[in-house]
C-alpha cells in the first residue's frame, strides 16, 4: 500500500484544482510523487523498483554523472527564464530516473504548487535509460487566493536513450493571476520514443513555451498533443518543435485550441534535415467569443527524402451540427458542449489508459461548466 | 383549390397552415397547406429541389429556413417559433438524409445523450441494426449511404418520437439493408398495430417508394416548386410518375 500524500495548509477548494490537474493525494493508481509547495520540496519518493524519484538537490548528490545532463538539452543562456533559474544558489525540482530496462504502467505524479506571490523555479531533469519505459503526469495549480506578482519559471531536460520511451503528460489547472514559463527540451535516441501531452482548460494570465524535441536517434519518435482553452484574461502562448536528425525519425504535432475571447498563438516547427524523416504539423482552432487565435506553423525541410505537412484551420461550431443535436432533443447548451468536447478529443497513440482517462476526465470537467 | 377535407380535430397531429418560407431573401416553399391525424403516414414526393427537404427542415426547426408567413401546429400547440430542441421534446423526430460529420463525437456518446434518463440497452440496439461496431466511431465520418441511414435510425429508436420525418430513407442503401431499415421504420411507425389502433405518424419523403413495402401510407402529396401540386393515394401517384414523369403531372405542368 502505498502511504497517502500530505499537502500541508492546502485548502480544499485548491485541493480539488490539483484533483483536476490529475493529482491524486491517495497515491492510488501512482507509482511516486514529487510535490512541491512554492520553494519546498514536500515529497519526493517512487515505489516502481529500478525507478528514482530524487528532489534535484539530492539528485545531484548522490549521481556524479547527473552533472552530463545538466543544462545540456537546454541552454542556460537561453533567455531571462532559463538565467534566473540557472543563477540560483539552491536549485529546487526534481530528477526522475528510469533506469535501464525498467518500466511503470502505474504514472509518477509531479505536482508543483504555487500558493503565494512569488517566482516558483524549478529544474527537472527526467531520464529513461536504454529500454526504460517511464510515465509522468505533471499537475501544475496554484492556490484560488493567489494574486498579481506570481510566476512559475520551469525548466525541464528529458533524456530518452535507445528503446527507451516517456510520456509527459502536463495539466496547467493556475488561476487567473499566474504567468508560466516551461522551458524544456528533449533529446531522443535510436528507437527512443517521446510523447508529449499538454492540457490548459483553466483561466491563466500567461503561459508561454515552446519544448523542443531533437530527434538524433535513428527512427525515433517525437509526438506533441496540445489542448488548450484561452479565457478572456489568457494569454496563451504554446508552441513544439520537432528536429528531426536521425534518419528515419518522426514526429507528429497535434493541437486544439478554443478562445472564449482570450489570445491563442499556437506555434509548431519541424524541421527535417535528413532523408527518410517524415513530420506531420496539425493545428485546429475555434473561436467561440471573439478572440484570437494565430496559428503559426513552420516546416523547414532540408534534404531531399524528409516528407513534411501541415494543416491549420481556424473556425467557428458550425450551426447546422448544433441544431441537428438539437432535433435529437439536446438543448443548444448541451449541443454546444457535446461538439466542442468532440473537437477536443484527440486519442495519443501510445498513452497508458490511465493518462488518457485522465485527460478526458480534465476536459469533462471543463464540459460540465459549459467549457 | 384544394381545400382542407378534415373537420375532425380530435386527433390531427399536425397542421400546417398557408406556410411560406424563405432561405436567405428568397421564398422557396409557397402556400403549405398540410393535414396529419395522429396515427396517419403520408408520403411526399416531387422532383430533385422541389422543396420536400425544405419542408421537413422547416417541420424539425432549422433556423436556415425563415418562416415569413403561415403557422405550424403540432398536438394543438403552436410550434411556428420554437427552435429544434423543443420540437423534439414534444415527440418530432426526423431521420436526415445528409447528416453532419462532426469530429470527435463518437455515435456512443451521442446515442447516451440522446437517451437522457431513459433506460435504453445501447449496445444491444445498435447491433440489432448492425452498428455495433460503430459506437467508438465518430458520428457520420466516413459511414456509408447504409450506415449513415442505420445510424439514423438508432437514434430515432432511442428518441422514439411520436412524430416522425423521413427524408429518403431507402437512398443509398443496399436491398438488404433497405428490409433492415424498412422494417425498424415500420416499427417506429406502429405498423404491427391495427390502422385506428396507431398514434404515430409519419410524413416520408420517397423517390422510389420502396419504402412503403415497410409502412401503411395512408395519403400522398406531390410538391413541385416550393408548392404542393396534388394529393392522392401514394401509389397510384408513384405509379403515375413512373410510367409518365413529373412532367406528365398536369399541376406540376401548369406551374
Amino acid at each position: 500500500m502505498s502511504p497517502e500524500l500530505s499537502a500541508p495548509g492546502i485548502s480544499k477548494e485548491d485541493q480539488e484544482r490539483l484533483v483536476q490537474s490529475g493529482i491524486n493525494l491517495s497515491m492510488e493508481n501512482r507509482c511516486g510523487s514529487y510535490l512541491q509547495m512554492n520553494q519546498d520540496v514536500v515529497h519526493a519518493e517512487c515505489h516502481q523498483e529500478g525507478i528514482e524519484v530524487l528532489s534535484y538537490k539530492k539528485a545531484m548528490e548522490k549521481y556524479n554523472w547527473l552533472k552530463e545532463y545538466n543544462w545540456k538539452a537546454v541552454d542556460k543562456d537561453k533567455d531571462e527564464i532559463t538565467k534566473y533559474v540557472a543563477a540560483q544558489n539552491d536549485p529546487k525540482g526534481y530528477v526522475i530516473i528510469a533506469h535501464k530496462g525498467s518500466n511503470n504502467i502505474l504514472p509518477i505524479q509531479a505536482c508543483l504548487y504555487l500558493g503565494r506571490e512569488t517566482i516558483q523555479h524549478v529544474h527537472n531533469i527526467i531520464i529513461a535509460e536504454e529500454g526504460a519505459e517511464l510515465h509522468i503526469i505533471s499537475g501544475c495549480t496554484s492556490g484560488g487566493h493567489v494574486g498579481q506578482g506570481a510566476a512559475h519559471y520551469g525548466v525541464s531536460e528529458f533524456y530518452i536513450k535507445k528503446n527507451a520511451k516517456i510520456s509527459f503528460t502536463m495539466i496547467h489547472t493556475w488561476t487567473e493571476n499566474i504567468e508560466v514559463f516551461p522551458r524544456s527540451a528533449s533529446i531522443v535516441e535510436e528507437n527512443g520514443v517521446f510523447l508529449s501531452n499538454y492540457v490548459c482548460m483553466q483561466p491563466v494570465k500567461k503561459v508561454q513555451m515552446y519544448p523542443t524535441a531533437t530527434l538524433k536517434g535513428e527512427n525515433s519518435v517525437a509526438r506533441f498533443s496540445t489542448i488548450t482553452i484561452a479565457s478572456p484574461t489568457s494569454y496563451i502562448d504554446t508552441g513544439s518543435r520537432a528536429i528531426l536528425e536521425g534518419k528515419g525519425s518522426s514526429a507528429e504535432l497535434i493541437t486544439r485550441a478554443i478562445t472564449k475571447g482570450g489570445t491563442i498563438i499556437s506555434r509548431g516547427q519541424i524541421i527535417g534535415k535528413t532523408a527518410g524523416t517524415r513530420g506531420h504539423l496539425e493545428c485546429k482552432g475555434l473561436i467561440l467569443k471573439d478572440g484570437i487565435i494565430y496559428a503559426i506553423p513552420e516546416i523547414d525541410g532540408r534534404v531531399v527524402g524528409t516528407e513534411l505537412s501541415h494543416e491549420a484551420a481556424v473556425g467557428k461550431l458550425a450551426q447546422e451540427e448544433i441544431e441537428y443535436l438539437m432535433a435529437r432533443g439536446l438543448s443548444e447548451d448541451e449541443a454546444t458542449a457535446t461538439i466542442i468536447r468532440g473537437f477536443l478529443d484527440i486519442k495519443i497513440a501510445g498513452l497508458p489508459d490511465a493518462l488518457q482517462k485522465q485527460i478526458d476526465a480534465t476536459i469533462d470537467v471543463a464540459e460540465k461548466a459549459g467549457f | 383549390m384544394q381545400t382542407s377535407t378534415y373537420t375532425d380535430a380530435v386527433n390531427r397531429m399536425l397542421d400546417i397552415e398557408d406556410l411560406h418560407v424563405n432561405i436567405g431573401d428568397k421564398e422557396v416553399l409557397h402556400d403549405i397547406n398540410l393535414h396529419i391525424d395522429a396515427g396517419e403516414t403520408h408520403v411526399l414526393m416531387g422532383p430533385n429541389g422541389s422543396g420536400k427537404t425544405t419542408l421537413l427542415m422547416t417541420l424539425m426547426g432549422f433556423s436556415n429556413y425563415t418562416i415569413t408567413r403561415g403557422k405550424i401546429t403540432y398536438n394543438g400547440v403552436d410550434v411556428t417559433a420554437m427552435h429544434a430542441d423543443e420540437r423534439s421534446k414534444r415527440g418530432m423526430g426526423m431521420l436526415f438524409q445528409r447528416p453532419p460529420t462532426i469530429s470527435g463525437l463518437k455515435l456512443g456518446k451521442l446515442l447516451t445523450a440522446i437517451s437522457h434518463d431513459k433506460t435504453v440497452d445501447i449496445p444491444e440496439l445498435a447491433k440489432s441494426v448492425h452498428m455495433g461496431g460503430f459506437l467508438e466511431r465518430d458520428i457520420n465520418k466516413g459511414f456509408s449511404g447504409g450506415e449513415i441511414k442505420r445510424s439514423e435510425v438508432l437514434q430515432l429508436m432511442i428518441q422514439n418520437p411520436d412524430f416522425v420525418m423521413l427524408d429518403e430513407p431507402e437512398s443509398g442503401v443496399d436491398l438488404e439493408n433497405i428490409s433492415l431499415i424498412g422494417t425498424v421504420i415500420g416499427s417506429l411507425l406502429e405498423k404491427e398495430k391495427r390502422i385506428g389502433k396507431r398514434s404515430k405518424s409519419g410524413l416520408v419523403i420517397t423517390h422510389t417508394g420502396f419504402i412503403l413495402d415497410y409502412i401503411d401510407a395512408d395519403k400522398g402529396h406531390v410538391m413541385c416548386d416550393g408548392m404542393i401540386k396534388c394529393h392522392g393515394n401514394p401509389r397510384e401517384i408513384l405509379k403515375d410518375i413512373k410510367q409518365r414523369g413529373y412532367k406528365e403531372c398536369l399541376e406540376c405542368r401548369q406551374s
